[in-house]
């Protein structure tokens, strides 16, 4: 009964929990770069960066000060989410009235630094950190072994990625966030404060790229290339699930993860393009994404 | 002279959109419970001169006091909290927003706002619609929503900008009618209007606006002497 029409089952649904986790992290980065696109319009190409700076903070808070993976989860979002209001206060501010394409090239300038810092002090080995030994362990399902590791950071992606939908979508903040992407000028003149919205967005969407890196450091190799990996694919998905839209970054951040993990099981020659495939597929039938709205 | 119960007073304003020089030197003054409109022709500056008091216009000079405050160095969203309301030409629906949405959106300004269900009462097509999407509403709906939320937000100086514009007859005559109700309770309007056979019976005084400059006041008994001098600045 393992196997049906030849397929293994166990092989199969471990394929679809690695696809999962790694949705998860994609859904996770492409949600930040989904809010910081929708309310300032800049790509952020130091995402990237900032999750691999998120996953050496806890790392470094851990071997130097004796911080704990629980203590990390807190402080390293809130750390890396502070420079990011640093980073958006006084640079990328200052270009806000220039084309787009300045404030790309300063986020990919500044991820380069982080990489090139980092490369410089740690290598690019890589180093381990420990899976808390709260998470360690598993679970025996009828049809797969499940660390309860692996099952942690999905819930906890769900959870951010959910509450941060919730209060985008539902709540008064949110709807200051949405009406500012649409029209800052008459936001102001309504008497919001919308730079301070503007860095503290900025801010928090660089955040959750903090949280991932803490989440991703004890199941991966912290190293300071890290990110720079996920970063691509996860453009691909920003793209495919339409620029700016939160609940589309969400669900394609899982949805490609998924789909990634299927055709490792099936095909794996194609598991590291596939990604690209339907993004390709998508820019040819529907260009503003599959969440996206019309232009 | 600053006079106790002047809402707006603006001396010498020039303001410029980038290199381009729209308002050479702007006075005129509001009092309270007055409603006031700027009269002109396309491109005269009458928009400029509300966006300018908003702060959303590029670089001015010269002076903006509301409500005895010197509004020239605050910051755009502090302006608002001196209790005024803008209602743009564009109505400034947001489309992500709905109806009920777009409502509660501007912050309270001051404490003596109207309630929702004072707006429903006088706005019952928002009732209605409260949970449509802003801009799925029609022209006349959107005009009534973008003056009913800064009235919730309890701005008592309201700068209404072509409300009228391009509405059915019996929509204009439903805005003119919220205008008296909302002077006879007091409230302070500066109103940019095209519509001079709208805004003559309502308005307590005239600006014409012409290059960026004042040159008419014309007060409610003046009219029917001063008709064929606006009719000439008018070009109607």
């Amino acid at each position: 009964m393992a196997s049906l029409f030849d397929i293994n089952v166990f092989g199969l649904f471990g394929q679809l929990l690695i696809g999962l986790i790694n949705g998860s992290f994609y859904a996770l980065l492409s949600l930040g770069l989904a809010i910081i696109f929708g309310l300032l319009k800049i790509i952020n190409f130091a995402q990237g960066a900032l999750y691999m700076l998120g996953a050496f903070m806890a790392w470094m808070v851990l071997q130097y000060f004796g911080i704990n993976y629980w203590a990390a989860l807190f402080i390293v979002p809130l750390a890396v989410g502070l420079i990011g209001v640093i980073m958006e206060r006084f640079l990328l501010r200052r270009i806000s009235n220039e084309d787009h394409l300045y404030s790309l090239l300063l986020t990919f300038g500044i991820a380069l630094i982080l990489q090139g810092v980092f490369t410089h002090i740690f290598g690019s080995s890589g180093l381990s950190y420990k899976i808390p030994a709260e998470l360690k362990g598993g679970f025996k399902l009828p049809f797969m072994y499940l660390p309860t590791y692996r099952a942690w950071i999905i819930v906890v992606s769900l959870l951010v990625c959910g509450l941060t939908w919730y209060m985008i979508e539902k709540t008064k903040l949110g709807a200051y966030l949405r009406a500012g992407t649409e029209n800052p000028k008459l936001m102001q003149a309504f008497g919001i404060n919308v730079p301070l919205i503007v860095t503290l967005t900025f801010g928090f969407g660089v955040g959750l790229a903090g949280l991932g890196g803490v989440l991703a450091a004890p199941i991966y190799s912290v190293s300071p290339y890290m990110g720079a990996d996920l970063l691509i694919v996860v453009f691909a998905i920003v793209v495919i699930g339409g620029m700016g839209s939160i609940g589309g970054a969400i669900l394609t951040g899982l949805a490609m993860g998924i789909l990634e993990g299927l055709t490792k099981y099936f095909y794996p020659e194609a598991s590291t393009t596939i990604i690209f495939v339907v993004m390709v597929i998508v820019l040819l039938l529907k260009p503003s994404g599959l969440f996206g709205k019309e232009a | 002279m600053m006079t106790g119960n002047e809402k707006i007073r603006i001396r010498d304003l020039h303001a410029f959109y980038g290199e381009s020089h729209i308002l050479h030197g702007i006075d005129l003054h509001v009092m309270q419970g007055e409603l006031v409109t700027l009269l002109g022709r396309n491109g005269s500056g009458r928009s400029t001169t509300l966006r300018s008091i908003m702060n959303m216009v590029g670089r001015r000079t010269g002076s903006i006091n509301i409500n005895g405050t010197e509004t020239l160095e605050l910051p755009a969203h502090r302006v608002a909290h001196l209790g005024v309301g803008f209602c743009p030409e564009e109505r400034g629906i947001f489309a992500s927003l709905n109806v009920e949405e777009n409502l509660m959106l501007p912050p309270t300004v001051r404490s003596d706002g109207m309630s929702v269900e004072e707006i429903y009462e006088i706005f019952p097509n928002l009732l209605e619609r409260r949970f449509s999407q802003g801009t799925r509403l029609s022209g006349g709906e959107q005009q009534m929503l973008a003056i009913a939320r800064i009235l919730r937000s309890g701005a008592n100086i309201l700068l209404l900008d072509e409300i009228t514009e391009g509405l059915a007859p019996v929509i204009v005559k439903k805005l003119g009618e919220v205008l008296v109700e909302l002077k006879r309770r007091g409230l302070t309007i500066l109103l940019v209007e095209q519509n001079f056979r709208f805004a003559a019976p309502i308005a307590d005084r005239h600006y014409v606006v012409e290059h960026g400059h004042i040159v008419e006041e014309v007060a409610k008994h003046e009219l029917e002497a001063k008709t064929p001098l606006l009719n000439t600045l008018l070009g109607v």
